[in-house]
C-alpha cells in the first residue's frame, strides 16, 4: 500500500521500453484507467482546440462590422466549436473520469466488460477525427475543406441537400452517429459495472455518490441518446435515399427535428453537468473534514433530476407556436426542476457549515462551482418562464447562460476534479502555486466575459451572428467580453503547463494526499494493473474514515 | 403610471407583494440612464401590449432571482469565511453532521412554494398574451421569411412588399393590433423585434402568428434570430410603425401600379427592357410588366424603401449600382446570383429600378 509512483514512473523509464511499444501498450489496452486516461487526454485536446476556435470567434465580434473572418468560416468555427466542445470535450471528459474512478471507488478490479469499454472509446475517437478531417476534403485545407456550418443542432431542413449541398453535413451527421455509438456502449458499460462489481459490504446504500450519479447518467445516456441516433440515421436517409421525413420542400416536418434533437439535447445537458455534481460531492467533503450533509437526499435529488430532465426538452422550443398548452406545461415542468437542484446546493452548503474548510485548489475550483451554478441556475429560472424565453431565446443572454453552466459550474468542477484525482493517476502533486493563478485568472476572465455576456442578450443581440452594425448599443459589451476571453486562455495555458510541470518534477503524491475517506486512496497512485492487491470489504460509505478513526466509526450513524 | 403598466396582465391586483416589489423596483429605475439610449432592440424599453407585458414580468422574475442570489450567494460567502481552516487549528476534525430530516425538509418546501408563484405569474402572461379575442380592427399580415430577407403581403389589401414591414400605430382605446402569420418559404428563420413582442419561430409548412400593437409612431429594428445560413446576421427587420393617416396613404402607395411608361426617359426606358430580358425578370416582380419572379424581392415600389438588402445597407444608386454587378460584395452570401452586365446596361437598369417609387 506504501509504494509510491515515483518508484513506479521511473521503474518504468529504466529499462526504456521503446517508443514503439509504449504505443503498442496503450492503443491495445483494454484496461479501465488507461482508457480513462486517454479518454481525459483526448478531450484535452479537443478543448484546446475548440478553445482556440473561440478565440477567433471573440476577435471577430470584438467590434462591430469587422472583416477578420468571412461569414462562411464564421459559421463553420461556430459550429465546430459548439460540436467539439459537447460531443467531444464534455461527453469524453466525464466518461474519462468515470473509467477511472468508478471501479477503484467500487473496488473493483476493472469495468464490467473491458473490450467493450475499449471499443467505446475508439469509434468515439474516431468520430472526432472524422470531424475534423472535414476541414481537409471539399475545398481543401486553405480553402477550410468542407467543414460543417449548420450549427451543433443542425436544424433541418437547413441541413436537407437542397440548402446544404456538399459533404459538410454529412461529416458532422457521421460523427455524431459514431460518437453516439461510442457513449451508449460506455454507459452500459458504466451501469454492469456499478450494478454488478461492487466490493464486498458496499450495499447500494453505501455506494459513493460520485459512482450513483454516474447510474443515473448513464441511464439518460440511453434513453436521450437513442432519439439522437435514430435522427442522424433519419437525415442521412432523407439525404441519400431521398426520403422526406424533415424535407420540408416536399411535405417533411422541421419541427419533427426539433423535438427529436431537444429530446436528446435537454438530457444531454444534465448528462453533462450531473458528473460535475459527483465531483463536487467526492470534492467538498474532503476539504471541509466533514459528512456529506444528507446522503439519501442528494441520491434521491440525483433520480429526480433524471427523471424530470426526460419531460422538459421542449423548453427549447418556446418560440416555436406551442400554443398556450404547451408554453405553461413546458414552463412548469422545467422550473420544477430547480427544487432538487436546490437541495443539492443546499446540502452542499450544509457539509461546509461547521467544518474546516481546506483551501486547497480542489476546494478553490468547488467554490467557484458554486457560486457561478448558483448563478446559472437563477439565469436558468429566467428562461423557465416561456414569456422571458420568448424575449431571451437565440439571444447572447441565452450564450451567457449555459456558458455559465458548461464553463462557471461544469468546466470549474472538472478543474477540481483534475487537481484533485491527478495525484492519483499520476503519483504527483500538481503545484498549488500555479494551481492558485490558474484559479484566481481563470474566475476573472470567467465573470468579465459571461456576466457581461448577459447584457448584449437584454438588448437583443442574437446568436451566431458574424457581425453586427454600430448603433445597437452592443459594442463596448462585445469588446470586454473578448478581453475576458483572452484572459480565461491565459489561464488555461498555465494548466497545461502545471500538467506537464508536474508530470515530471511534481511533488511525490503517496497513495491518499488529501487525507480522504474513498476507496481509490486505498491504492496506490498510481494504482497498480489490479487495482487492488486484495479485493476491498467495507462497512460504511467511508471505508477510510473507519480505518483512520476506529474510535468513532461512521456505521453507527449513517441512515 | 403604475396601474397604466400593469393593466395587462393585472396580477398586481391579486398579488399585492408584487405590486409593493415592483413600486420599489420602479423607483430604483429612475435613477439609471434612459433605457431608449441603451439599444434600439431594448427589451427593457418596450413599445407594444406583449412586449410591455414581458417587461411587467421581468421585474418580478429578475427580483426573485436577484432575491434568492443575495440570500444564497450572502449564506455561501459566510461560510466560506466563517468555516475556513486556520492555521492555528487543532487537528481534530470538526463534529460529523449525517443530516437532518426538518432542515432539509424546509429547503425542499419553500422553494416549491417559490417556483409555485413563479409558475402563476408565468402562466398569466403566456395566456393574456395568447390566448385573447381577436380585435375587429386587426389587421392581418403574412411574414414569409427567405433566405436571407423577408416578404409581407397584405391579404386583404392586395399589397406585397418586401423588407420593410409597416403597420399602423394602435390606439389602446380602439386597439388595430396587427397579425403577423408567419411562414417559411425555405429554412426555418425567426422573426423578432424586441419592443413590439416576443420573438416567433418562421418555420416551413405551417403558420406560426404573433400579434404586435405599437403604440407610439417610429422605426423599430430586429432582426431573424434562428441561424439560417450563411447571412443569418445580415437579415435584419425594420417596421415601421405609421399613425392612422400615414398608414393608408402608405398603402394607396403601394396599391397604385409600377413607374407608367410613358414618363420614362429612353435610358430608362432601356433600363426596363435589359431588366425584363434578362434573368432579373425570374426572380422579381415588378407588377404591370411581364416580371413576375418569385424568388426574391417584389420590387414594384423598392424606391419607396429606404434600405437594400434585408436592411444591409441603403438604397441609393450607387449602392444599387454596386449590388446588381455583384450582390456579394454587399452581402456575402445572398442567393442573388451577380447579373455580368455591360456597364451601359447596368447604369440603365439602375436608372430604371429608381423610378419604381
Ligand atoms: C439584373 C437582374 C436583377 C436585379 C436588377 C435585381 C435587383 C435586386 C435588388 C434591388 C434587390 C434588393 C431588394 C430589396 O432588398 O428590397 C435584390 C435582392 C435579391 N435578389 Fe435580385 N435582382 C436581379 C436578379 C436576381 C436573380 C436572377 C435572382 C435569383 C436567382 C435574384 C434574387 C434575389 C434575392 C434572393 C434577393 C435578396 C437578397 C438578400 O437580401 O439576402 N435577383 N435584387
Ligand atoms: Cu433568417
Amino acid at each position: 500500500m506504501a509504494t509510491t509512483t515515483a518508484v513506479d514512473l521511473t521503474s518504468q523509464t529504466k529499462p526504456k521500453k521503446l517508443l514503439l511499444q509504449v504505443a503498442h501498450d496503450w492503443l491495445t489496452t483494454v484496461d479501465h484507467k488507461k482508457i480513462g486516461i486517454m479518454y481525459i487526454v483526448y478531450a484535452l485536446v479537443f478543448l484546446v482546440i475548440a478553445g482556440f476556435m473561440a478565440m477567433l470567434i471573440r476577435i471577430q465580434l470584438a467590434v462591430p462590422n469587422n472583416h477578420f473572418l468571412s461569414p462562411q468560416v464564421f459559421n463553420r468555427l461556430f459550429t465546430m466549436h459548439g460540436t467539439t466542445m459537447v460531443f467531444f470535450v464534455g461527453m469524453p471528459i466525464l466518461f474519462g473520469f468515470g473509467n477511472y474512478l468508478i471501479p477503484l471507488m467500487i473496488g473493483a478490479r476493472d469495468m464490467a466488460f473491458p473490450r467493450l469499454n475499449a471499443f467505446s472509446f475508439w469509434i468515439s475517437a474516431f468520430g472526432g477525427i472524422l470531424l475534423y478531417y472535414s476541414y481537409v476534403g471539399g475545398s481543401g485545407l486553405y480553402g477550410a475543406g468542407s467543414a460543417p456550418d449548420v450549427s451543433w443542432w443542425a436544424y433541418a431542413p437547413l441541413t436537407e441537400k437542397v440548402f446544404s449541398p456538399g459533404h459538410s453535413t454529412d461529416y458532422w451527421t457521421f460523427s455524431i452517429l459514431l460518437s453516439g455509438i461510442g457513449t451508449t456502449g460506455t454507459a452500459i458499460n458504466i451501469v454492469a459495472t456499478i450494478l454488478s462489481m461492487r466490493c464486498k459490504g458496499m450495499t447500494m446504500t453505501r455506494l459513493p455518490l460520485l459512482p450513483w450519479i454516474y447510474l443515473v447518467t448513464s441511464f439518460l445516456v440511453f434513453v436521450a441518446v437513442s432519439p439522437l441516433t435514430a435522427a442522424q440515421i433519419m437525415i442521412t436517409i432523407d439525404r441519400y435515399l431521398g426520403a422526406h421525413f424533415f424535407d420540408t420542400q416536399a411535405g417533411g416536418s422541421a419541427i419533427l427535428w426539433f423535438h427529436f434533437f431537444w429530446i436528446f439535447g435537454h438530457p444531454e445537458v444534465y448528462i453533462l453537468v450531473m458528473p460535475a455534481f459527483g465531483f463536487m460531492n467526492e470534492i467538498i467533503p474532503v476539504f471541509s473534514r466533514k459528512a456529506i450533509f444528507g446522503y439519501p437526499a442528494m441520491v434521491a435529488a440525483t433520480v429526480s433530476i433524471g427523471f424530470i430532465s426526460l419531460s422538459v426538452w421542449a423548453h427549447h422550443m418556446f418560440i416555436d407556436g406551442l400554443g398556450a398548452g404547451g408554453n405553461i406545461f413546458f414552463t412548469a415542468a422545467t422550473m420544477v426542476i430547480s427544487v432538487p437542484t436546490g437541495i443539492k446546493i443546499f446540502n452542499w452548503l450544509a457539509t461546509m457549515w461547521g467544518g474546516k474548510i481546506q483551501f486547497k485548489t480542489p476546494m478553490l475550483f468547488a467554490t467557484g462551482f458554486l457560486f457561478q451554478f448558483l448563478g446559472a441556475g437563477l439565469t436558468g429560472i429566467v428562461l423557465s418562464s416561456a414569456p422571458m424565453d420568448w424575449q431571451l431565446n437565440n439571444t447572447y443572454f441565452v450564450v451567457a447562460h449555459f456558458h455559465y453552466v458548461l464553463v462557471g459550474a461544469i468546466l470549474f468542477a472538472l478543474f477540481a476534479a483534475f487537481y484533485y484525482w491527478y495525484p492519483k493517476m499520476t503519483g504527483r502533486m500538481l503545484s498549488e502555486r500555479l494551481g492558485k493563478w490558474h484559479f484566481w485568472l481563470f474566475v476573472i476572465g470567467f465573470h468579465l466575459t459571461f456576466d457581461l455576456m448577459h447584457v448584449p442578450g437584454i438588448l437583443g443581440m442574437p446568436r451566431r451572428i458574424y457581425t453586427y452594425e454600430a448603433g445597437r448599443g452592443w459594442d463596448s459589451w462585445n469588446m470586454l467580453v473578448s478581453a475576458g476571453g483572452f484572459i480565461q486562455a491565459i489561464a488555461t495555458v498555465i494548466f497545461v503547463v502545471n500538467m506537464v510541470w508536474a508530470f515530471y518534477r511534481g511533488r511525490v503524491a503517496g497513495p491518499d494526499p488529501w487525507d480522504a475517506w474513498t476507496l481509490e486512496w486505498a491504492t496506490t497512485s498510481p494504482p497498480p494493473d489490479y487495482n487492488f492487491a486484495v479485493p476491498p470489504s467495507i462497512s460504511s460509505r467511508r471505508p477510510l474514515w473507519d480505518l483512520k478513526h476506529p474510535e468513532d466509526v461512521d456505521s453507527h450513524y449513517e441512515y | 403610471m403604475v396601474t397604466g403598466l400593469w393593466a395587462m396582465p393585472d396580477f398586481a391586483a391579486h398579488w399585492m407583494t408584487l405590486r409593493t416589489i415592483s413600486s420599489l423596483t420602479l423607483a430604483a429605475w429612475r435613477f439609471l440612464p434612459p433605457l431608449a439610449s441603451l439599444s434600439p432592440t431594448n427589451m427593457l424599453d418596450p413599445a407594444g401590449t406583449p412586449a410591455r407585458s414581458i417587461f411587467n414580468l421581468t421585474w418580478f422574475v429578475g427580483g426573485l432571482v436577484l432575491g434568492i442570489f443575495v440570500v444564497v450567494g450572502g449564506l455561501l460567502t459566510f461560510i466560506v469565511l466563517r468555516y475556513r481552516g486556520r492555521a492555528t487549528d487543532d487537528n481534530i476534525e470538526p463534529t460529523q453532521i449525517y443530516g437532518s430530516n426538518q432542515i432539509e425538509l424546509s429547503w425542499t418546501v419553500i422553494p416549491i412554494l417559490l417556483v409555485f408563484m413563479l409558475f402563476l405569474t408565468t402562466a398569466r402572461v403566456i395566456l393574456g398574451t395568447e390566448r385573447i379575442p381577436k380585435p375587429a380592427g386587426a389587421l392581418d399580415v403574412a411574414v414569409i421569411g427567405h433566405q436571407f430577407w423577408w416578404e409581407y403581403r397584405y391579404p386583404s389589401l392586395g399589397v406585397v412588399t418586401a423588407n420593410e414591414l409597416h403597420v399602423p400605430v394602435s390606439d389602446p382605446a380602439h386597439p388595430t393590433p396587427t397579425y403577423l402569420n408567419t411562414s417559411s418559404a425555405d429554412v426555418t428563420h425567426n422573426f423578432s423585434v424586441p419592443r413590439l413582442a416576443g420573438r416567433i419561430d418562421v418555420i416551413p409548412n405551417r403558420v406560426n402568428t404573433i400579434w404586435i400593437d405599437p403604440q407610439a409612431a417610429g422605426l423599430y429594428l430586429g432582426q431573424c434570430a434562428q441561424y439560417c445560413g450563411t447571412q443569418h446576421a445580415k437579415m435584419l427587420l425594420r417596421v415601421y410603425a405609421d399613425s392612422p393617416a400615414d398608414f393608408s396613404a402608405w398603402i394607396q402607395h403601394q396599391q397604385a401600379p409600377a413607374a407608367d411608361p410613358s414618363t420614362l426617359s429612353p435610358q430608362q426606358l432601356e433600363g426596363k427592357s435589359v431588366f425584363e430580358h434578362n434573368a432579373c425578370a425570374n426572380c422579381h416582380t415588378v407588377k404591370g410588366t411581364s416580371a413576375q419572379g418569385k424568388f426574391g424581392p417584389d420590387l414594384t415600389h423598392m424606391g419607396s424603401r429606404d434600405t437594400l438588402g434585408s436592411g444591409a445597407f441603403a438604397n441609393n444608386r450607387q449602392n444599387l449600382h454596386q449590388w446588381i454587378d455583384n450582390p456579394d460584395s454587399l452581402k456575402p452570401g445572398a442567393l442573388m446570383p451577380p447579373m455580368h452586365l455591360n456597364e451601359k446596361d447596368l447604369n440603365a437598369v439602375t436608372e430604371y429600378l429608381t423610378t419604381l417609387r
